[in-house]
Parts: structure tokens; sequence; C-alpha cells
């Protein structure tokens, strides 16, 4: 072996070492997180409501409670987000006024959850007098959201190549009959793919709903979008930190059910893409 | 014989940010003739065509100044979507909608409001008997029209643009990425047009122009530099410049 061999050897094989260094964590937890916690799930655990001080009984409540507010957070953010980057793809003007919005929204990504918890608390729960509730939570995460639906749903407008709406232009549709006929169901794909990625980070977030809907303990479900919810965020983050005696295998078993949870929307998104992959034929 | 005049330009300027793309152009084009427009890249060949129904306007950067008449009336006068359904064009590279080959040409009835399916059934086939596709897509026309050759696919936008009636029908260099067989069948296609349409053919194969059109144009760097009939505009050119384009001294 030459010296280039040998360099290009030793690079490749501290490149694939680094690698691993990133999947390692990930696979740690999870493994970590499964061998704690897979004891304690059973069907009792996802069925019924927490007892004793939570130290007994199920997650029920806080699982619910997540599953709505992620479609509450969906019901808000999906078309506001869309519809912006329809805006901004298709009929926005380059000038000063969209520069602006661009960045907001790129900038927006950057704020920090806890001030979006903050912002949600202050405008929804106090100054639009929505309380602590599913409505100022949901909405408080759907804002979160927006900046990374937009985001991709820009990107999945702008990949429409610009010849499809040339030609339907060029027939004499109007620019809606374009977005809507020639644009929108092409980008479709790249829009889910990119909404359920934002909806997942949005159902493991704890600040944003910390103050806005998650309660403490409330074993009963919700009636109307005025109540309070459990969170399984919230819940994970009580019963590890705030609960004297509780059993390790319960937080974890929560934790489990969590990334289960997450990792079924991020699943969904991949099936999502692949189908609509094959489908592609430009 | 007077001919009718179809589209007629007065003092037209088109440029792009600060690049000019046509000087002053004043032109007549009449009803049921295959217009021919050759000269070099960069001539302002595509931009005069694009000015017509208004395409140009979806580059943020392009100022026009003058006048386009259409049948007599100020195209400014005339909605986009109700201008390009009178003025269709045919791009150079074959671009189809990924989507079946009947889709694609009921894409316009659909757009202006036809939804009859046997209306549409109808003006499909019809669209598409003309572009002398129907033979060869009748049994298929569910299949993605991405499937089609070249031709083929060159063929089915000129029946896209037939379906919605239009008046006039732009090419810009329609030939362009098309084996001889397929150009042979589209200038049939053209020549069969003739009939019901007024046509300007936009075009890099001045051998083309020589089949196919009544009249030429031969424009460079913007100006138009000599219109005439086709025959006399290539065998008896009166500007050396056009003499030197289509002997191939230049362009």
């Amino acid at each position: 072996m030459n010296a280039a061999r040998v360099r290009e050897k030793i690079a490749f094989t501290i490149l694939g070492l680094i690698t691993l260094l990133i999947v390692l964590p990930i696979i740690l937890t999870i493994l970590y997180v499964v061998k704690n916690g897979a004891g304690a799930v059973s069907w009792e655990f996802l069925s019924q409501s927490p007892r004793h001080g939570m130290r007994e009984g199920g997650i029920l409540p806080a699982i619910v409670g997540t599953v709505i507010l992620i479609i509450g957070t969906m019901l808000f953010s999906l078309p506001l987000g869309i519809l912006s980057a329809i805006y901004l793809v298709e009929y926005a003007k380059d000038n000063l006024f969209t520069r602006l919005i661009k960045l907001s929204v790129v900038n927006l990504s950057g704020i920090p959850s806890i001030v979006y918890g903050l912002f949600g608390f202050t405008l929804f729960v106090v100054f639009l007098r929505f309380g602590t509730s599913i409505l100022a939570g949901s909405l408080t995460l759907a804002i979160m959201s927006l900046p990374v639906i937009i985001t991709a749903s820009k990107e999945a407008l702008e990949s429409v190549p610009a010849s499809f709406r040339e030609i339907s232009l060029s027939l004499g549709a109007t620019k809606w009959q374009t977005v809507h006929y020639c644009v929108l169901p092409y980008a479709i794909p790249g829009i889910l793919t990119g909404t359920v990625l934002s909806l997942s980070r949005a159902a493991g977030e704890t600040a944003p709903i910390l103050f806005t809907v998650a309660a403490f303990y409330l074993p009963r479900l919700p009636h109307s979008v005025f109540d309070q919810v459990m969170a399984l965020p919230y819940h994970l983050y009580v019963i590890a930190t705030q609960v004297p005696n509780m059993p390790a295998s319960i937080s974890f078993a929560t934790g489990l059910v969590l990334i289960a949870l997450v990792f079924l929307m991020n699943l969904v998104s991949i099936i999502l893409r692949a189908h609509y992959r094959k489908k592609k034929q430009w | 014989m007077v001919a009718e005049v179809v589209i007629k330009t007065v003092d037209l300027n088109c440029s792009f940010g600060q690049v000019p793309a046509m000087n002053n152009l004043n032109i007549e084009i009449y009803a049921n003739e295959i217009f021919g427009i050759i000269g070099p890249a960069n001539s302002g060949k595509t931009t005069f065509l694009r000015a017509i129904n208004r395409l140009n306007y979806l580059n943020a950067s392009y100022r026009q100044t003058g006048d386009i008449f259409l049948e007599g009336q100020n195209i400014k006068q005339i909605s986009d979507s109700i201008l390009r359904k009178k003025i269709g064009i045919i791009f150079a590279l074959p671009q189809v909608l990924p989507v079946s080959i009947f889709n694609n040409v009921a894409y316009g009835p659909k757009v202006h409001g036809i939804t009859k399916k046997n209306v549409v059934t109808r003006i499909v086939e019809n669209a598409l008997k003309k572009a002398y596709l129907w033979d060869e897509v009748k049994d298929r026309l569910d299949t993605l029209a991405t499937r089609l050759s070249g031709g083929q696919q060159q063929r089915l936008c000129i029946a896209r643009t037939l379906a919605v009636e239009p008046d006039v029908i732009l090419y810009d260099e329609p030939c362009s990425g098309l084996d001889p067989i397929s150009t042979a069948k589209v200038e049939d296609a053209m020549r069969e047009l003739k009939k019901d349409y007024t046509q300007i053919l936009v075009t890099n194969n001045t051998k083309q122009a020589a089949r196919v059109t009544e009249r030429c144009g031969f424009f460079l760097m913007g100006d138009l530099v000599e219109i005439d009939e086709t025959e006399t505009l290539f065998t008896k050119p009166k500007d050396k410049r056009t003499d030197d384009y289509i002997t191939g001294r230049f362009g």
C-alpha cells in the first residue's frame, strides 16, 4: 500500500468513528429507556389513570392529552403554514416587506421554546382569556411549529418545476388555478414530510405547554377545548422530579411511550415520503 | 388582396432590467399565415413571442413600452386569462404535465370551466386528431404523458393548446429537441392547422423556416432587420446581414 492509500484509510476510519459517535448516544438512550421501562409498560399502564400520587396506575390522560395537543396544533399550524408558504412562493413580490417576512420566519425557528411558552401564556391564557386550556396550548405549539412548516412547504413548492406553472398560465389558467392544479399536487409530499416532523417535535416539547395547558395531575379526560390536559412530556418531568418515592420504572415507561409516539409519527412521515417519491414522474 | 391583420405591434420596446431585448418593433402578422422569425441567439425572437401573450411578465425585471394589438384590440384591455386562451404557445422543449395524456389535453378546457365529461372527451379527441397524434395514442389515453417520445410529447403540447381553441399559435423553436422524422410530423401538423389558425414560428433552423413559412422576419440584437416573403428573403435578401446569416457566415 502506498502512502496516499494509507492516509485515505485512516481518514475514512476517523470519519466512520465520528459518525458512530452520533448514532451511539441515540442507540444507548433508547436501549437504556427500553431496558428500564419496558417491564412497566402494560395494557393497564396504557389504559388507566394514575393513582396514589401517580405512583401507580397508568398514564392514559397524558397520552390522550398529547394526542389532542398534536391534533390541535396541526389544525392551526397546517393551514396557516401552508397558506403562508403559498403566498411567499407564488404570490409575493420580491420587496422589503417579503424579505422581512422571510427573515422573521428564519428567526422564529431560532427562538427558545420556553419563550414561546411565555408568549403563549401572555397572549392566549391571560390577554385573550382562554385560560390554561387545550386551545391556548395548541395555539402556542402551533406558533412554535410554524417556522418549520413554512420552511418545509416553501422548499416543497420551490422544487416544483417552473415549467409546470408556465404550461398552466400559458393555457389561460389563473394564478390560483395554476397553484391548485399544477403546483400543490406535486408539493404535497414535501409539505407533509416537513409538517409531520415539526409536529413530532411539538409532541415532545415541555416548555411551551408548561404555562398554557399542562395539568400537574388530572385523572379525568377533557370535555372541551377550554379544559386542561395532562401531557406526556410534562407528566414525565413531574414524576421524575416532583414526586418523591416514584418507582423509576414508571418514569422510564412514560419516556418509552413518548419516544414510541414520536417514532410512530416519524415513521408515518418516512412512509409518506417513500410512497410519493415512487409516484414522482418528472 | 388585403389580408386581415391579426397581430400588430406599435413601437414595441422590451427589456429585462437594464438589458434591452427588443427595439422599436413595428410588425404586422396576417390571418392564417405561418410567419417565421429567424435570427441568432439573443436576437429577441423569444421575447417577441412571449410579449404577445404577456408571458414575459413572469420575469419580475421585465419592462415594456409600446402597444400590441390582437385583432385590432389593444391587449392591455384583455385579461391574462382570455389573452392566453386566444394566443397559445408551444415551448422549445416538449413540456407535458406528469399526468395522463387525456388530462394534459383536458387541462385547458377544465380551467376555462368546461366540465361535462362528454364535451371534454370530444374536445380532447378533436385536438389530438388535429395535432396528428390521435392514431398513436387513442388506445392509451390514460398513460402518463411523460412516457411518450419527444416528438409525440411536442404534438401533445400542440393538442393541448388547440383544446382551448386559440386564434393564434406561437411556436418557440418547437423542433429544437426533435429528430427529423418527428420534426416532419410537427411541420405537417402546422401546415394542416393553417386553415384555422394564425401561426408564428420562431426557429433557429433556417431550413425549417424556408420549408413551412410564407413570410419571414430576420431579427438581430433586438432589431427587425428585414421582413419579406420567405422565398424573397431567402433568395434575394436586401440587407447584407440577412444574407450573411442565411448563408451561414455568422450566427
